[in-house]
């Protein structure tokens, strides 16, 4: 008898109580973070909705390869986004040009050469220095050296400018992920190498590098899709422009870009124009997802690789 | 080769704290200990030996539902704890782990001060009594309190491997379950520690049931009265893996004098595992 | 190579202090707590961009990490199945690639007249609280703080992730092993082993918010007109010399370096003691 109460006892102990006041927190709680959860991914549902259907909508063939026109000429059309789309692809393809070598070289250095002293701790301090400055502050920095100077063969806004300002911003992301990717090498892999005698610069070049291959690839792309979407550090350098890029001086002129047009456009008063920066807004996001998904697909290439 | 196990008859279900009826355990897919029968008898210590990977961790943790914060671990079968099935949907499992606790092979205190890891599990299982003498009961329960004594604000990582590791054992009797659980709680510790945690286990049969998972079979036979042997073999219906099932469950000095089945002969021998 | 990075960090700072320099002997400190602009009579005051700056991003940060970390334990804690959690750390990363000149359009176009009611709700309620005290009537500080709080969210959420992640499962054993409930478990024993990378990461979307630029300025109003409240056009920093730096000249250009370098100065700090922060963090486990 006594054991009968003491089992039933246990069992009203150990029930799950749908009301007491634990299991009620327990299931606000819950309640509330699946709420705040719900809150952070409308905002990019409602973004992606948007740009994929009044920019996706709009996408002709036209659009793609005319050029745009000055605001307020024609109330029906706003012209095509042609010389941006180039106009992003040469910038950025320039400012890769520049950044890159010096990022790679900046990033074997801190972890191949560097002794871990005073040196190589105050540049990798100032990479995520450099890292957090705002890019409109390297806009400014270049119009103030490049622009207002007339430094380049005497002409203020150009492309090189623009492509400049971007390699500033590239420039530490590519020296942390070139460092971080080195180090994730392992030691004895440098050692088997100098140990049948490879000179320190073969072992890097031939060895090393190619081993963090794909980890620097990821860092390079997630950089130049960050340089492509920037806009702040052209509005003064690269400024726009509402012709083709052409002749032998391309990169002495202004240059138009996705993100600049989309940026005046969006201001205009006219339909026409703000439309046009809803489709520029559709290829603009789709170029960057795309560089995205490959950067991936690239990272995930070696740890499939090193799983293996 | 005989399959069936045999129970001990002399444990009553009266006198047994936990029952476990036909349990098997899978993850995912795959099956990883299959139809255990136990009867683990109350204030009594029980040891779970065999070869690694039989599924001795496996069976511990499904006894206070441990195995729930694995995703894709499910279990078949009826876990009894004093006679309700702890498995059943109307159980809440934090209920079931505040009265059946659990000592990890790792130690590993709260980061927070030695007092506030006792004081922590009794604070939200609503004890409003003297906290300090319940830390204090606890800390010398499990044999700690003079190691910890003068320290008590300290982080619970000044202390050594081995008082970390009495400390986890205080810290769960300070809840006050009626069960604890030890999945190899000595095997990351020294010789000595080890002996202190032996001795503390003695001390806590008088009050708990205990259930040890250990790879010593000295040990076994120092602190426990009942040893089930777990082993694992290849199963065809499970793509080949390994599954584990218990061998055999008796009073320990039957499993280490005169076991009934030849494979645990072997193992308590060292012939193999 | 690698002084490169040296040379150009060195270079803008110096570059915007001595640009600035002219500015700070004509106003000095009281630069920092004057409202007005008026390159006619060639007088700068930036303290509604300072204010602006300030209180949007904090605002911002306020707004977004309770919806980042709330994300980030939904994530790690498997209350939802593994592929639900794979896809909205997929969406969480998606945003964090859409470039801000998006953002701020269709926070121009979608956002701002979606919010506007509301926003008008808020001033009907409150408008004696000086915050909400003025009518909303498009572009504002209000639009801003929202479109910037959208835009650090994913910095906040993966970086969180990553500091719960990195919390040593056999700390979570432990605390269910005793009887702690799931939520108990997360803000007692989860959440303070993760807070140092959890402040580290508020503290580099804090830097973000601070020096971005473009979504700010296209719905921020860019106003010079000193106001309290969040529902009137405002300014930042970034915004004011996104618009006025290209055609600016004489001792504007001056001023407006002066502002950048206050700018520099918040987001610089804020980074460092952000990183310093991060990097305690990783030695410990
Ligand atoms: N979290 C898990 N997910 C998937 N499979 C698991 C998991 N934990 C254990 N297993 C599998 O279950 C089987 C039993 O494992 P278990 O850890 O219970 O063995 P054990 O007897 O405790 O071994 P040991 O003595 O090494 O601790 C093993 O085959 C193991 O691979
Ligand atoms: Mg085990």
């Amino acid at each position: 008898m006594k054991d009968r109460v003491q089992l039933l006892h246990t069992a009203k102990q150990l029930n799950y109580k749908t009301f007491s006041r634990k299991n009620i927190l327990e299931k606000l709680q819950t309640a509330i973070a699946f709420c705040l959860l719900i809150i952070s991914i409308i905002p990019i549902t409602f973004i992606l909705v948007y740009v994929l259907i009044k920019g996706g909508t709009q996408l002709s063939i036209d659009i793609i390869t005319q050029l745009p026109e000055p605001p307020g000429d024609d109330l029906l059309s706003a012209g095509g986004i042609g010389n941006s789309i180039i106009g992003t692809i040469i910038v950025t393809t320039i400012a890769s040009v520049i950044s890159v070598p010096i990022g790679i070289g900046g990033g074997i250095y801190l972890a191949e050469y560097s002794s871990g002293g005073l040196f190589s701790r105050f540049i990798r301090f100032g990479t995520n220095v450099l890292a957090g400055v705002p890019s409109i502050i390297a806009g400014v920095f270049i119009y103030g050296i490049i622009v207002s100077t007339k430094l380049i063969y005497g002409s203020n806004y150009s492309a090189l400018a623009g492509s400049l300002a971007l390699s500033i911003l590239m420039l530490p992301t590519i020296i942390k992920t070139t460092d971080e990717g080195l180090k994730l090498v392992s030691d004895d892999l440098r050692r088997g190498a100098l140990g049948i005698g490879a000179s320190k610069f073969i072992t890097i070049t031939r060895i090393t590098l190619p081993a963090a291959f794909s980890t620097i690839a990821t860092g390079i792309l997630l950089s130049v899709a960050r340089a492509a979407g920037e806009t702040a550090p052209l509005i003064f350098t690269a400024l726009f422009s509402f012709y083709w890029p052409q002749g032998n001086e391309i990169l002495l002129e202004p240059i138009a870009s996705l993100s600049v047009l989309i940026y005046n456009f969006a201001l205009e008063p006219y339909e026409a124009q703000n439309e046009l920066a809803w489709a520029a807004s559709f290829i603009l996001v789709m170029m960057l997802l795309a560089l995205n998904i490959i950067a991936r697909r690239i990272g995930k290439l070696t740890m499939d690789n090193k799983s293996n | 080769m005989i399959k069936e196990n045999p129970l001990p008859k002399k444990i009553k279900r009266q006198n047994s704290s936990l029952i476990l009826e036909n349990v098997s355990i899978s993850y995912q897919q795959n099956l990883a200990v299959r139809n255990v029968f136990l009867k683990i008898p109350k204030k009594r210590v029980t040891a779970l030996i065999g070869p690694s990977g039989c599924g001795k961790s496996t069976v511990l943790r499904s006894i206070n539902r441990m195995n729930d914060l694995i995703v894709g671990c499910s279990l078949k079968g009826r876990v009894l704890f004093e006679g309700t099935d702890i498995y059943s949907p109307k159980i809440d499992p934090v209920e079931v782990r505040r009265r059946i606790g659990m000592v990890f092979q790792q130690p590993n205190p709260f980061p927070k001060s030695i007092y506030e890891n006792i004081a922590f599990g009794a604070k939200i299982n609503g004890f409003n009594g003297d906290m300090d003498f319940l830390v204090e009961e606890s800390l010398r329960k499990a044999a700690v309190w003079e190691e910890c004594k003068d320290k008590l604000n300290e982080s619970g990582y000044s202390l050594s491997g081995g008082q970390q590791q009495r400390l986890c054992i205080a810290r769960t009797i300070a809840v006050k379950p009626d069960v604890i659980l030890m999945d190899e709680p000595c095997s990351a510790l020294d010789p000595i520690s080890t002996l202190k945690i032996e001795e503390t286990i003695h001390e806590l049969k008088k009050n708990f049931t205990i259930i040890i998972v250990t790879h010593n079979m000295q040990q076994a036979l120092r602190v426990s009265d009942y040893t089930a042997f777990f082993n694992a073999e290849k199963d065809e219906d499970n793509m080949g893996g390994k599954v584990g099932y218990l061998v055999e469950f008796n009073l320990t000095k039957e499993i280490f004098n005169s076991p009934v089945q030849a494979l645990t002969k072997d193992y308590v021998t060292g012939k193999f595992g | 190579m690698a002084s490169m990075v040296a040379i150009v960090l060195i270079g803008i700072l110096a570059f915007i202090f001595y640009g600035s320099l002219e500015s700070m002997a004509r106003f000095g400190f009281k630069y920092l707590i004057t409202s007005g602009w008026n390159p006619v009579s060639d007088e700068y005051g930036a303290f509604t961009a300072i204010y602006g700056t300030i209180i949007t991003s904090l605002a911002a940060l306020t707004i977004s990490l309770p919806i980042g970390i709330a994300t980030a334990i939904f994530i790690t804690e498997d209350i939802l199945p593994r592929k639900v959690n794979e896809f909205i750390g997929l969406m969480v990363e998606l945003l964090a690639a859409i470039p801000s000149v998006v953002l701020g359009l269709w926070a121009i176009f979608v956002m701002e007249p979606f919010l506007r009611p509301f926003l008008i709700l808020l001033n009907q309620t409150f408008s004696w609280l000086p915050f909400f005290g003025t009518e909303p009537r498009g572009p504002g500080m209000a639009p801003a703080i929202i479109i910037l709080s959208i835009m650090i969210l994913p910095i906040i959420t993966s970086i969180s992730r990553d500091s719960l992640n990195q919390v040593p499962k056999k700390l979570r054993e432990a605390s269910y092993g005793i009887g702690a409930t799931r939520w108990t478990t997360i803000f007692h024993i989860i959440l303070p082993a993760a807070i140092s990378g959890i402040t580290g990461g508020a503290l580099l979307a804090l830097g973000r918010a601070m020096g971005e630029t473009m979504a700010v300025t296209m719905v921020i109003g860019n106003s010079f007109n000193f106001s309290w409240s969040l529902l009137a056009p405002g300014n930042t920093i970034s915004a004011m010399l996104a618009n006025q730096f290209g055609e600016a000249d004489g001792s504007q250009i001056s001023s407006l370096m002066y502002a950048a370098l206050i700018l520099m100065i918040l987001t610089l700090s804020v980074n460092i003691f952000a990183n310093w922060l991060v990097k305690r963090i990783s030695l410990k486990y």
